[in-house]
């Protein structure tokens, strides 16, 4: 498997939609401060319960995803490594044996497991073992009782949130194809429980339908896809995933990501109007949720408003959240990092920035502290390893992984994203030693 | 490969990063791919630092390795000089690094900086995060030092006694267990009995300190898993003695301090002797009011007390770093009265020490990295309570058995707040107090066990969480479940509202919950659960609503807020 560039941007444009505003973007290369792929298995685990996520790496693997993840105490863990050793580098012990050997013992211990996925990393690209074709073999003796897919969640290939761009991508081959085809929504990303439940409403009082979710709750219970399938996507993250599906017969139904009131209407808005929904009655369903919505807003709106807002790059969720910031929360934008911009998904949102919003693509880390500095930004949205840092340089920061790991999505909770980005500060008006 | 669940260390890079990140003016460049700076939240968040450790990475990516990655090794060192003019670089390469083989240490040292360069080389597929630190340290200090060694058979002048004996302590690191609070109470100890510090280190140490390192007359090798091969070559080189002791229990805490009498030709006996005499605790007045209460641990006496009768014979399997597993074993036995029913470490270097241990106790030891291993050691071994790392807890959960954490590797809750050590006197009252704990909620999980219809100790509640009675058809009764039941916060409204006043609920009270308003409620995150029952009720009192709908539920969350 060749190793593949990593921030390949496509310049495929699949709707003639508006022209794209001229932002310049600020490309940087440097040292990045962020996290791969892997990290994704933190929240994917809990998304498809009967999923177990074996990475093939070295103890640095291991290590990354139990300082994040083994705060919280497994009876049965979902996860682990097999971790390489010097036998395996010096091709003394035949990597697919070793992998039988090590599914087998895994297998044994955990017969409950439905999908295995093999996971790649840096170590076990470089020395280019061959995941696929292990899963591929592994397949063959352990199917239909537990599935084997392979993904790489490197990061020399992936950052963050393109782990789950990179697993759902592994399970694409294997959706069962479409019977009809009839239209079919479905809804791609990984959405909190909760947040499923309220779109699932949304549509049925639209009339939307079939819908699906994907990820699905149980990696067992795939949704079909094919001609007529149109996807909506719930995450800006997922350019491989979409593409495949798009190989597929799906079509991509471009759109803002359901982020803050506006984003979630004109979301729900693309699928209306591929279903014919009628403006009175789309506005009608709506109207409710909107007005709890806006109500909810306000108090939020109130303190964001005027205020800056800086965005280190993490998750790709950095643009819609600098939409959703800027336009429904009166924040100025000082900066909005991202670690790569793929054109199709995210034209939609690029056009509701503000002009002359500085956009920047990559990072280099020294640098980019230096601009924040500079700004004093009111809020500052970053990583793990930057937020204590600067809170002790007196900015108040918001750790960008809760924003992939809470339920921010929709209407309901469109006041909640509004309140992360005030509690931080609320939090130092209130502490007073 | 080897199928690992849990890591019990990371790779030797991190080891490297928590002797750099333990000290000043000493900067590391790693040459890794993007992602491992995941390393750095060990320190943010784990220990909760307020400044990014001191490492610049490379964090190539796939399309840098066609290119020349030799040439971002050079510009990480270039700008990292520039920007932090540290005194002392340490270079090496994490796991991935290490197979594209760019030779970055080398490649720094021909770079011509004015400082010194030390180059790591750390097999990353053979060995671990504690040789990874201790190599590093020793490197460190023997790059720093080679200057100074005088040559062979020259003996160590004899310390005038009319001037007090200078100790170096050596060991504790950044992510070590407890290190931070170890060293008060080491210094304290110290103090006690005449001997002044030299140099801490790494912790706290700039290079200019490890300089000064001859200039003591012994070394305290603190923990020896980072210490000890830096305290061997200083005892070849300077002629300086170790202390080998770690003083962690009542016990070995007074070894300790009669082997720095010995090491340092000191008389120790006034401390010793303090240390036998006041085991009573602090009941009356003249104690109380006494701020100087050196040399007296509390754990003999509450280990002598009646309440503590229980513990005889409670069946322990212990598991950690070797020098934190000898210790919890003798303190286990000798101090606590437990049995020894297992004994662990996944530290190989010391692994013949904890097999005299366990042959003492005549159990087989558990040398061992891999978890699975340890988990069917301590199923087997079917302990009351283990006593071991983060790992361990998950074992612990899944056999439902009581743990208390005694070392390495932690996670956030082991670097508290408090004053917290685990050495001298008052690590033993931490310890005591600690490893009790979880056996009293055993306990209580018992005697849930024996009597299943209790109205309060209800099945899979423990009663340290406040969980209410249960009691159907009262609102206020279920409000409280969850109320109060984790430490967990839960982010009040930001702006209180106005409208919302606190009325007592009416016993004719009619709100009832419609099936999918209910159904939308247990979605809600148990620890908000009740307070968003609870607000909701309250508006849809206050509006005159009866059958709460998931609309209601939601209307309700928009106008109070969460």
């Amino acid at each position: 498997m060749a190793l593949q560039p990593c921030t390949e941007i496509p310049t495929a444009k699949t709707s003639p939609s508006a022209p794209v505003q001229a932002l310049p973007v600020l490309k940087e290369r440097g040292q990045r401060e962020v996290f791969c792929g892997l990290t994704g298995i933190v929240w994917l685990h809990r998304k498809m319960q009967d999923a177990f996520f074996l990475v093939v790496g070295s103890r640095t693997c291991a290590h990354l995803i139990q300082s994040a993840a083994g705060v919280m105490i497994f009876a049965e863990p979902r996860f682990g490594t097999a971790i390489l050793g010097e036998r395996d580098l010096a091709g003394l012990a035949d990597a697919n044996d070793e992998l039988e050997r090590v599914v087998k013992e895994l297998l044994d211990r955990r017969p409950d497991i439905g999908t295995l996925f093999l996971v790649g990393s840096c170590p076990s690209e470089v020395i280019k073992l061959d995941l696929a074709k292990a899963a591929e073999k592994l397949n063959h003796r352990y199917f239909p009782k537990t599935r084997v897919l392979n993904y790489s969640g490197s990061g020399i290939e992936t950052t963050f949130t393109q782990g789950e761009d990179a697993c759902l991508g592994s399970m694409v081959p294997v959706l069962p194809a479409k019977e009809t085809e009839e239209p079919a929504l479905l809804v791609v990303g990984s959405l909190a429980d909760v947040v499923e439940d309220q779109f699932k409403r949304l549509f049925d009082k639209l009339g939307i339908g079939p819908v699906a979710f994907f990820p699905p709750r149980r990696a067992s219970d795939l949704p079909s896809v094919g001609k007529g399938t149109k996807l909506l996507l719930a995450q800006p993250f997922l350019s491989e995933t979409v593409r495949m599906l798009m190989k597929r017969g799906a079509e991509l139904m471009p759109s803002p990501y359901p982020f803050g009131i506006e984003g979630t209407t004109a979301w729900l808005k693309t699928a209306a109007e591929a279903w014919g929904v009628e403006g009175e009655k789309f506005d009608e369903a709506i109207a409710p949720s909107v007005a709890r919505a806006t109500l909810g807003l306000e108090r939020y709106k109130k303190l964001l408003q005027g205020r800056k807002a800086f965005l280190f790059p993490d998750s790709q969720l950095e643009i819609p959240l600098a939409r959703f910031l800027s336009r429904e929360c009166g924040m100025e934008l000082i900066e909005v990092g991202t670690p790569y911009i793929d054109r199709m998904l995210m034209d939609a949102e690029i056009d509701l920035l503000p002009p002359g919003t500085a956009l920047s693509e990559g990072q280099d880390v020294e640098k980019q502290l230096d601009r924040c500095r500079a700004a004093r930004p009111d809020i500052t949205v970053c990583g793990l390893g930057l937020a204590n840092p600067l809170e002790a340089e007196g900015l108040s920061t918001k750790w960008s992984i809760e924003l992939v790991f809470s339920p921010l999505h929709g209407y309901d909770q469109a006041a909640d994203l509004a309140e992360l980005f005030v509690r931080s500060s609320e939090r130092r008006r209130r502490l007073s030693v | 490969m080897e199928l690992t669940l849990w890591t019990y260390e990371g790779p030797p890079h991190v080891g490297t990063m928590r002797i750099a990140t333990a000290m000043e003016g000493v900067h590391y460049v790693l040459h890794a791919p993007q992602g491992d700076t995941y390393a750095d939240l060990l320190f943010t968040m784990i220990e909760r630092r307020d400044r990014r450790p001191p490492v610049s990475y490379t964090t190539f990516q796939a399309r840098d390795l066609g290119g020349d990655t030799a040439e971002m090794v050079k510009t990480s060192v270039r700008e990292a000089y520039e920007r932090f003019k540290p005194q002392v670089m340490l270079v090496g390469e994490s796991c991935t690094a290490e197979l594209i083989q760019d030779q970055p240490g080398s490649l720094a040292k021909s770079m011509g900086l004015p400082i010194p360069v030390v180059s790591l080389e750390l097999p990353a597929y053979s060995k671990k995060e504690n040789w990874g630190a201790s190599e590093t340290l020793y490197h460190l200090v023997r790059s720093l030092l080679l200057q100074q060694v005088p040559p062979p058979n020259t003996d160590r002048p004899d310390r005038d006694p009319a001037i007090r004996p200078k100790a170096n302590i050596i060991g504790p690191t950044a992510l070590g267990f407890r290190c931070r609070d170890d060293i008060q109470e080491v210094i304290k100890l110290l103090g006690e009995i005449g001997v002044d510090i030299n140099v801490i280190a790494p912790l706290g140490a700039k290079p200019d300190d490890l300089m000064r390192i001859p200039d003591a007359d012994f070394n305290i090798c603190l923990y020896p898993e980072i210490a000890l091969t830096t305290c061997k070559w200083l005892e070849r080189s300077f002629k300086q003695p170790t202390v080998k002791t770690v003083p962690i229990g009542v016990g070995a805490t007074r070894d300790f301090l009669a082997e720095i009498g010995e090491v340092a030709g000191i008389d120790v006996s006034a401390a010793l002797r303090r240390s036998q005499d006041d085991t009573l605790g602090n009941w009356d007045a003249a104690r109380i009011s006494s701020s100087a209460n050196p040399g007296a641990s509390r754990l003999p006496w509450y280990s002598r007390s009646v309440d503590s009768t229980y513990l005889t014979g409670k069946r322990v399997f212990i598991f950690g770093d070797a020098t934190h597993a000898i210790a919890a074993a003798r303190i286990a036995t000798e101090e606590l009265g437990f049995t020894l029913v297992g004994i662990g470490t996944y530290s190989r270097e010391f692994a013949r020490q904890v097999r005299e241990v366990a042959q003492q106790h005549g159990v087989e030891a558990v040398i061992s990295d891999d978890y699975l291993a340890v988990e069917q050691a301590v199923a087997e071994a079917a302990p009351e309570l283990v006593l071991g790392t983060q790992m361990e807890r998950h074992i612990a959960k899944r056999l439902g058995i009581p743990c208390a954490v005694i070392s390495t590797p932690i996670h956030v809750q082991d670097v508290p707040a408090r004053y917290s050590p685990q050495m001298g006197w008052e690590g033993a009252n931490v310890i005591f107090d600690d490893w009790v704990h979880p056996l009293m909620m055993g306990l209580e999980e018992h005697l849930i066990g024996m009597f299943k219809e209790d109205f309060e100790f209800a099945e899979g509640h423990m009663s340290h969480l406040h969980t209410a009675p249960h009691q159907t058809g009262e609102p206020a009764a279920a409000i409280l479940s969850g109320e109060k039941a984790t430490a967990v916060a839960v982010a009040e409204p930001l702006i209180a509202n106005d409208d919302s006043k606190e009325i007592a609920p009416d016993p004719g009270d009619v709100v009832r919950w419609t099936e999918d308003g209910a159904a939308e409620l247990k979605k809600i995150p148990f620890f908000v659960r009740g307070k968003v029952k609870r607000n909701t009720e309250q508006f849809a009192r206050d509006r005159s609503i009866t059958a709460i709908t998931v609309d209601t539920l939601y209307e309700a969350k928009a106008a109070i807020g969460q």
